[in-house]
């Protein structure tokens, strides 16, 4: 077998000849590219002088690209100007962007090639949690900080000590959602329609199931769908004949308005409640008059008349044409808290960064106070609960928490 | 060497391969180049991407038959293999102090554990194949799709394993070194499998079943054999993904990766081992490798897999016998026409 | 009883679309004995052209919804979109799957999941991968009889995939394009020996499966119009699925199949199984062609050796 082949070298065909150079150029043209690496050479993020390199995971593509790319775009804008105003410490911050497709592997792959060839010195993101889930190992393994700024599910922040997140978790907004449907709706009579291909809505309904009938409610009829199904009539028709008071819905937003218009036009009139995935400013687009009296939980209200939320919002819009969402919103909150905790670290590497996020106490973002626990997760945020009135979003409660670790909603308004 | 026993040759190659992927896997860890660690990823990714390919290449190849469900029966070694160990060796390992005696049962625990889940994937094979073997080419492929896919919501529905959430906590016990080890294994495997008398009657079946069965070749049996060897890789290279992974979620396993690796197949050459080797590394190497296109084009957007959807129907037009066609790696390097070449198939219509 | 007849209007509404883009796939299969993976995402194109079509037609035309002159304006968005798809199916034809006509089949496969990849991805690169709301093109009305509610726009579906499967049927069955249709499909060499210009017929297949696409996208804009550019890809292999339960190749088995999926999936979603809703056709389509093994039209062909 090896004598024969060595007559190839004498023989190669021209068509041979041209497949190689293609595949080579095309292998040779991933070798650690010089120009992304920024700041001094090497890569080293936190080498003297140089810009201090952030990596940043999300899904700019696929399933869940809106939810990446109004966090992407949020992120670019809180660090455009904390280096407008001078960067931290003098140095400037660079923050370089991998898309991961809405795909766990690829969320994976981001992260290694963040970490390993772009040296980054912490990490942002993502969104959804089961991406979080995927990457949250690598960065926990290789000492790279990591804050998430929207993954609701609790798993994400147990991978470990370098695990940080700056939102509720589900646990917290389907227990406050239930609460509020129970003590402040005073609805005893309730259906819920889970989204079973997505891990949020599943963690959600059984945390909403399990408080709602603890306060004395009952579920009267459970209905299950796949986030991109485009029919809920039979789920629908289904609750139609338990005639409940009010339907959960904590799926995302792209289902929610079809599930709200095809409920209407079978006749239904219950107001739906759902959770954070609600968020979008395409929610009323797609939902239109068929959400009206319906409420959602959320980390912050864009038409908040506060001038620190009024100026973001009109920042945002001046940039980017468009209102920011909850989770441009957390995004830029997860920006500014890396940002402060850089600042106050002792030192630029892994450990000294994340005991200094780790000690992140009474952080004004717009998404409401930021106390980093014990557990990694943000303690005792604020809940909005939003309501569609009219065509509009307008604020229906803030929920303020108590000062213990699982708060208990204090209504308000 | 050829006076010696055959398994005595056997023996022989196969301490110095795995002698050489332990020296190989201490050489990577040895290497200290910045960035190294993402490359060492991709090299994982595409070993278990070679076992995908090689192993599909039994039955998409060699035996003819069209299946389009390879996910599912990687799902099923992930899941399994997964299972055994968070739930029952990861904590018995664990019991011990680091040390030697440690190591070894870790290893020896995720033998058994890939093992174990490419023998339950075996057996969904078997399961698979029985009934579909009956149908033909497109039907059997929408029906392996169709397993594939309830599979997958089956394991969806599963809460032990994570259901929607994901099965987290999987111990990264996978490794350069056993991922390349199946490699050697399944091309193997498949490799003698092709040159002895089972392989022969794929081939047979898969150049016209009816002959075959004129020549006293139960198809059936052959084709369920295919089916089960095919499965039983790929539920190992599950396995091995799942402890490299550290996470699972049934929405890896879409019927969009077994086209994935159908694509792969195809693009080596559909028979050819080496061919579904070297497509795999590339295909493996090309979502990662064209992340540069963003900034080489100097565009907001990430044009990424649209270069890649492009790229795949160029390469198709341009030879749609795949890379290698029918012949091996080191067949068509020298030009032999010995190994069957790809005639322009008369019959490739109707 | 009320719900039975609630999901059984809904199941065969969603069938019919699913039946306009089956249709599509057992044309090309019949002809050309390939599955046209890309199908589904030509089903996203027309919803994509309808939707661009639409909001032109709303921003330039004040006032015109509730009259007659919507309905003729949705008209013309469909024909619209049918060309653009039908376009886009010739143009699909000649640079993907012709230069393969010698090959061996599973190459022109690869290419048509490569030209499905390439839509979907494409789609997201240039629309953006939000979702967009179609626009109302006609009012939509809330009807109700006998404890059924239902809207005007899932009997316009109806009435709209009626018509056109009865054109196809009348193209297939009654015009010497047709004959011709059937006769490629039968056995292409013999066709050709017989004058037939296969190319042409083929061609024009393509265009016609990809019309009748076109009209899915747009119906199924109409009743649930939150779109984005991956939205093919469960419909798509749905009424692939529906193809083949009908016996891939047979005209009237794709309807029938479309139907059955449709109402499969509308009673199954509604009861306590929903979570299996994914794979409940699958298993009743593997039920079916284990009895069946050609579909339920399908013929069983003797192979002759």
């Amino acid at each position: 077998m090896c004598a024969h082949s060595l007559q190839w070298i004498a023989v190669m065909r021209p068509k041979f000849l041209k497949l190689f150079t293609i595949i080579a150029a095309v292998l040779l043209a991933g070798c650690p590219p010089k120009s992304e690496v920024g700041g001094g050479g090497g890569g080293n993020a936190a080498s003297s002088g140089g810009d201090i390199l952030i990596g940043e995971y999300g899904s700019l593509t696929g399933a869940q690209a809106t939810f990446g790319q109004s966090t992407h775009n949020a992120i670019m804008m809180a660090v455009d100007e904390i280096n407008g105003s001078g960067g931290i410490n003098g140095r400037k911050i660079k923050v370089i962007t991998e898309d991961d497709q809405s795909k766990q592997e690829e969320a994976a792959n981001a992260v290694t090639k963040l970490i390993s060839q772009n040296g980054v010195l912490a990490m942002l993101g993502e969104v959804a949690s089961s991406n979080s889930l995927a990457a949250a190992p690598i960065c926990q393994s290789n000492k790279v900080p990591m804050i998430t700024p929207s993954s609701t599910n609790p798993e994400v922040t147990k991978k470990g000590d370098y695990i940080f997140r700056v939102c509720f978790t589900d646990d917290y907004q389907g227990e406050n959602i239930a609460r509020y449907a129970a003590t402040q709706l005073h609805i005893k009579r309730a259906a819920i329609l889970t989204d079973v291909k997505n891990d949020y809505s599943t963690g959600l309904t059984t945390t909403i199931e399990r408080v709602f009938t603890s306060l004395g409610g009952q579920i009267v009829a459970k209905q299950s769908y796949s986030n991109g199904d485009s029919d809920f009539r039979s789920q629908l028709t289904a609750v139609r004949t338990q005639n409940p008071e009010a339907i959960f819905v904590p799926g995302y937003y792209t289902d929610v308005g079809q599930i709200a218009i095809q409920a209407r036009d079978l006749g239904m009139k219950q107001p739906l409640l759902g959770g954070d995935g609600w968020e979008s400013p395409k929610l009323i687009e797609i939902g239109g008059k068929a959400l009206e009296g319906s409420m959602y939980t959320n980390h912050y209200f864009y038409a908040d008349p506060s001038p620190v939320v009024r100026n973001f919002v009109q920042r945002y819009r001046d940039r980017y044409g468009a209102i920011p969402d909850g989770m441009a919103a957390l995004g830029y909150d997860a920006a500014h808290v890396l940002a402060d905790a850089i600042k106050r670290a002792k030192k630029l590497d892994g450990p000294s960064l994340r005991d200094a996020i780790a000690a992140t106490r009474n952080f004004q973002g717009f998404t409401g106070t930021i106390n980093i626990g014990p557990d990694r997760n943000a303690v005792g945020k604020k809940i909005i609960i939003e309501e569609v009135k009219n065509g509009q979003l307008a604020l229906k409660a803030t929920i303020e928490p108590t000062a213990s670790a699982t708060p208990t909603a204090t209504a308000a308004q | 060497m050829k006076r010696l026993p055959w398994w005595l040759r056997d023996l022989i190659y196969g301490a110095i391969f795995i002698a050489a992927l332990i020296g190989a896997s201490f050489g990577m860890d040895a290497i200290h180049i910045v960035g190294i660690a993402y490359y060492q990823r991709i090299i994982v990714l595409m070993g278990i991407n070679i076992i995908l390919a090689v192993s599909l290449n039994i039955i998409n190849g060699h035996a003819g038959q069209f299946s389009l469900g390879h996910a599912g029966f990687m799902a099923i070694g992930a899941y399994f293999a997964a299972f055994l160990t968070y739930f029952y060796f990861a904590p018995y390992v664990n019991k011990f102090p680091v040390g030697t005696e440690q190591f070894v049962l870790q290893n020896a625990l995720l033998l058994v554990a890939v093992l174990l889940g490419g023998a339950l994937a075996a057996l969904a094979g078997y399961l698979v194949g029985l009934p579909s073997l009956r149908l033909r080419g497109d039907y059997l492929a929408i029906v392996t799709l169709g397993f594939g896919e309830i599979i997958r919501v089956i394991i969806l529905n599963i809460d032990k394993i994570g259901a929607a959430r994901g099965f987290t906590g999987i111990p990264n016990w996978a490794n350069f070194f056993w991922v390349y080890l199946f490699c050697g294994v399944t091309i193997l495997i498949s490799w003698r499998l092709v040159q002895s008398s089972v392989g022969r009657a794929f081939l047979a079946i898969r150049e016209d079943e009816i002959a075959a069965e004129a020549m006293g070749v139960d198809a059936t049996r052959y084709k369920v054999k295919a089916f089960i060897i095919g499965s039983f890789l790929a539920g190992v290279s599950g396995g091995l993904f799942a402890h490299f992974m550290m996470y699972l979620n049934p929405d890896m396993f879409r019927f969009l990766k077994s086209f994935e690796v159908v694509v792969m197949v195809v693009l080596g050459g559909l028979g050819s081992i080496s061919g579904s080797i070297v497509a795999a590394i590339i295909l493996t190497y090309l979502p990662e490798g064209l992340r540069l296109a963003k900034p080489f084009l100097h565009i907001e957007k990430d044009p990424r897999m649209v270069i890649y959807s492009i790229m795949l129907i160029v390469l198709m037009l341009t030879r749609p016998q795949g890379l290698l066609g029918r012949r091996e790696l080191w067949q068509v390097l020298s030009r032999r026409k010995e190994a069957p070449t790809e005639e322009p198939d008369a019959t490739s219509r109707s | 009883m009320q719900a039975f007849l609630q999901n059984l209007l809904n199941g065969i509404a969603v069938g019919a679309i699913y039946a306009l883009i089956a249709l599509g796939y057992t044309m090309v299969y019949g002809i050309l004995k390939l599955i046209n993976f890309a199908h589904g995402d030509v089903f996203m194109l027309g919803s994509f052209v309808g939707y661009y079509a639409g909001r032109f037609a709303i921003a330039h035309m004040q006032n015109t919804s509730g009259t007659w002159t919507s309905w003729i304006v949705a008209g013309a968005i469909m024909l619209l979109a049918m060309a653009a798809c039908g376009l886009f199916g010739y143009l699909n034809e000649r640079i993907a799957y012709r230069p393969l006509r010698n090959a061996p089949r599973i190459a022109s496969l690869i290419t048509a999941i490569g030209v499905s990849f390439f839509l979907e991805y494409g789609g997201q690169f240039v629309f953006g991968p939000d979702p967009k709301f179609f626009p109302q093109l006609v009012e939509k009305h809330v009807l109700q009889f006998g404890g059924i509610t239902t809207t005007n726009y899932q009997l316009i579906v109806l009435v709209v995939a009626i018509i056109f499967m009865a054109i196809l049927q009348y193209i297939v069955y009654g015009t010497k394009f047709g004959r011709a249709m059937r006769a490629v499909s039968f056995n292409y060499e013999s066709a050709s020996l017989m004058g037939i210009p296969t190319d042409r017929i083929i061609s024009l297949t393509f265009v016609l499966g990809s019309a009748l696409a076109a009209v899915a996208g747009i119906l199924f804009g109409l009743s649930y119009p939150k779109i984005d550019p991956l939205m093919g890809i469960l419909p798509g292999l749905k009424a692939f699925v529906a193809a083949v339960l009908g016996g891939i190749g047979n005209v009237p088995g794709a309807v029938v199949g479309g139907l059955l999926i449709g109402l499969i999936e509308s009673f199954v979603s509604g009861s306590r199984f929903s979570n299996f809703t994914p794979a409940i056709a699958f298993v009743i389509l593997i039920g079916i062609l284990l009895f069946r093994p050609s579909g339920l039209f399908g013929k069983y062909e003797a192979e002759k050796v």
